[in-house]
């Protein structure tokens, strides 16, 4: 790659100062860390190749892949991946929504209620996790089981009975909060103006919403939705620390999968291969994520709007 | 004129936030109580609080160590990530070229790439150069985690800062190296701290690399409380009062940081 590239655009600057000892330090290491990496586990995915067999890795084709798609719990590992994805998703995008609606309105301590909801997303998963299992759905001494005793329900095992929906309030618990400040902070960058004027015209609390805010909210949501399928595809110690995948496969995920053929049976080749199936599956969600991003990257250059007006 | 109070507005507020809320209160409130009363079937929010859970998980187990870890890792990260993405947002910000956007793209693109699918070398090449457990190798890919969110952030703010300054810097004489030194990190500290804020958050939450990769030694406090999966979680006060103390810091620190959460994450497509 010749280093001219680089080069400062006359526009922005009449000297050329060549970006290339600026940004190597970052391009390297991501490079490194990410590209590497990413390279190996590629080369990886057609070898035979288990730390526990006493021979090396050996090229074997697309056989880690063949073998891949005819193992029942990569089979069950996509479903529970997309499963999850669609429940958690539905749940803080409908919740979040409403969530922003409900605190874009004023009222006594307003401003800390809205501090209490986005609470959650700043607990460490790990946290999170035996927060969950233990002093919530525990059968016995959970809070759950006092009103389900009451009601003479249970005890419920719920990571037995249960497992997947557990998991999934678990991670909607920590991603609501995101989506909810996302859609806050998109409705509130909403014209006041349009919304008083739709008051006096006498539209009411429903009519705003489904006529105002939630046209509004069609871009921020797609935003949403992305990043968090990015993230819950990759949902791990939640997982790990409260079922370990189990019972069964019930709660295995891609992410899970993976993990456990590589760090747990040693295969590489066939973890490899499931690390490539993840990517190419996050890839199709990160495109989308990247256009409309990007639609925001180069905007119009300082355009003086508001001089005019 | 007194504006009238949004009376179910302010009802319904307060119930969701404190039902959203209340698993972290319990978990507060278990920490404050004597295991047995922790135990109880029917569970009270009358009980004697006392500190004993908290006293005990600072001085019997290795709380102070892996605090320790989860403070050295997630500084170490943030201030090479910062550092490292300081230059590279000036260039792309004030000497833009035909592959700058391509290249802020990818740097975005590698933030959306699953991490158990550079698991398996990960693992290998640390274990190979002896850098397992290490906190070492936790930095260098914390770093590498949040390089493209703080190169997003500081590029962003860069971009608000106006031209004709550096020119003058020029004038003056200033190099490039110059100009990012005396002029625009003065400008920009607010943004650069709080994008470090954002960073900092995102290290000490991270849990998929520190469990894989760590253990005792280098071991962050995610790790330290995973340690509680075992029967010894039961004993939910200590838990209660461990978790406590892991998060609390952050909880702040994430308050204070919401705004760089949103731009951060979503790079910049919500404003």
């Amino acid at each position: 790659m010749p280093s001219t590239v680089f080069e400062a655009s006359r526009t922005a600057d009449r000297r050329r100062v060549a970006s290339v000892p600026f940004i190597a330090p970052s391009f390297v290491l991501l490079f490194a860390s990410m590209i590497v990496p990413l390279v190996i586990t590629l080369y990886f995915s057609v070898e035979h190749y288990n730390l526990l067999s006493a021979n090396g890795p050996k090229f074997t084709g697309l056989n880690n892949y063949l073998y891949l798609v005819r193992d029942p719990a990569f089979v069950d590992a996509v479903v529970n991946s997309c499963l999850i994805l669609a429940s958690v998703l539905a749940l803080t995008v409908v919740g979040g929504t409403l969530l922003a609606w409900l605190y874009d309105q004023t009222f006594p301590g307003s401003k800390v209620a809205r501090l209490l909801v986005i609470a959650p997303f700043f607990v460490m998963p790990t946290v999170n996790a035996l927060l969950w299992k233990n002093l919530l759905f525990h059968p016995l001494y959970g809070f759950l089981a006092f009103p389900l005793r009451l009601l003479h329900i249970g005890p419920i095992d719920w990571f037995g009975r249960f497992p997947l929906l557990a998991i999934i309030i678990i991670l909607s618990w920590q991603w609501l909060p995101f989506a909810f400040l996302i859609l806050l902070t998109s409705v509130q960058s909403m014209d006041a103006e349009q919304k008083e004027a739709a008051l006096i015209d006498g539209a009411g609390p429903w009519t705003i919403f489904w006529h105002l805010i939630l046209p509004h909210l069609k871009r921020p949501i797609s935003v949403v939705i992305m990043v968090e399928a990015i993230f819950l595809l990759s949902a791990f110690a939640e997982i790990l620390i409260t079922t370990a995948g189990g019972p069964g496969t019930a709660t295995t995920n891609l992410t899970f999968l993976v993990y456990s053929l590589g760090l747990l049976q040693f295969d590489i080749g066939l973890a490899s291969a499931g690390g490539v199936v993840a990517v190419v599956f996050a890839n199709i969600v990160a495109l989308f994520l990247i256009r409309t991003a990007s639609r925001n990257l180069n905007p119009p250059a300082a355009v003086p709007e508001e001089a005019e007006a | 004129m007194t504006r009238k109070i949004n009376w179910i507005a302010f009802v319904l507020g307060w119930s969701v936030a404190l039902l959203i809320f209340f698993p972290i209160l319990w978990m507060a409130l278990t920490s404050n109580k004597t295991e047995s009363e922790a135990y109880a079937l029917r569970p009270g929010l009358l009980f004697h609080p006392t500190l004993e859970s908290f006293r005990t998980v600072l001085s019997q187990s290795a709380y102070g160590h892996y605090a320790w870890n989860s403070v050295y890792v997630s500084v170490g990260a943030t201030l090479l990530a910062t550092t490292l993405s300081v230059p590279a947002a000036y260039a792309m910000a004030f000497h833009p070229g035909p592959r700058t956007s391509g290249i802020l793209m990818w740097m975005m693109s590698t933030r959306m790439m699953p991490p158990v699918s550079t698991l398996i070398p990960t693992y290998l090449i640390l274990a190979h150069l002896g850098l397992i457990d290490s906190r070492i190798a936790l930095i260098g890919i914390y770093a590498t985690m949040n390089l493209p969110i703080t190169v997003w952030l500081v590029y962003s703010y860069f971009r608000e800062i106006p031209h004709e300054i550096l020119e003058a810097g020029r004038i003056e004489g200033l190099s490039p190296w110059g100009e990012i030194w005396h002029l625009l990190l003065p400008m920009s500290l607010p943004g650069l701290a709080s994008s470090a804020l954002l960073s900092l958050v995102l290290c000490w939450n991270e849990a998929f690399w520190s469990i894989n990769l760590t253990s005792a030694k280098a071991g962050t406090l995610a790790v330290f409380i995973a340690g509680y999966s075992n029967p010894q979680g039961l004993f939910l006060a200590k838990l209660s009062a461990a978790s406590i103390l892991a998060i609390a810091p952050i909880l702040v620190f994430g308050w204070a940081a919401q705004r760089q959460l949103v731009r951060g994450l979503t790079f910049g497509a919500v404003k």
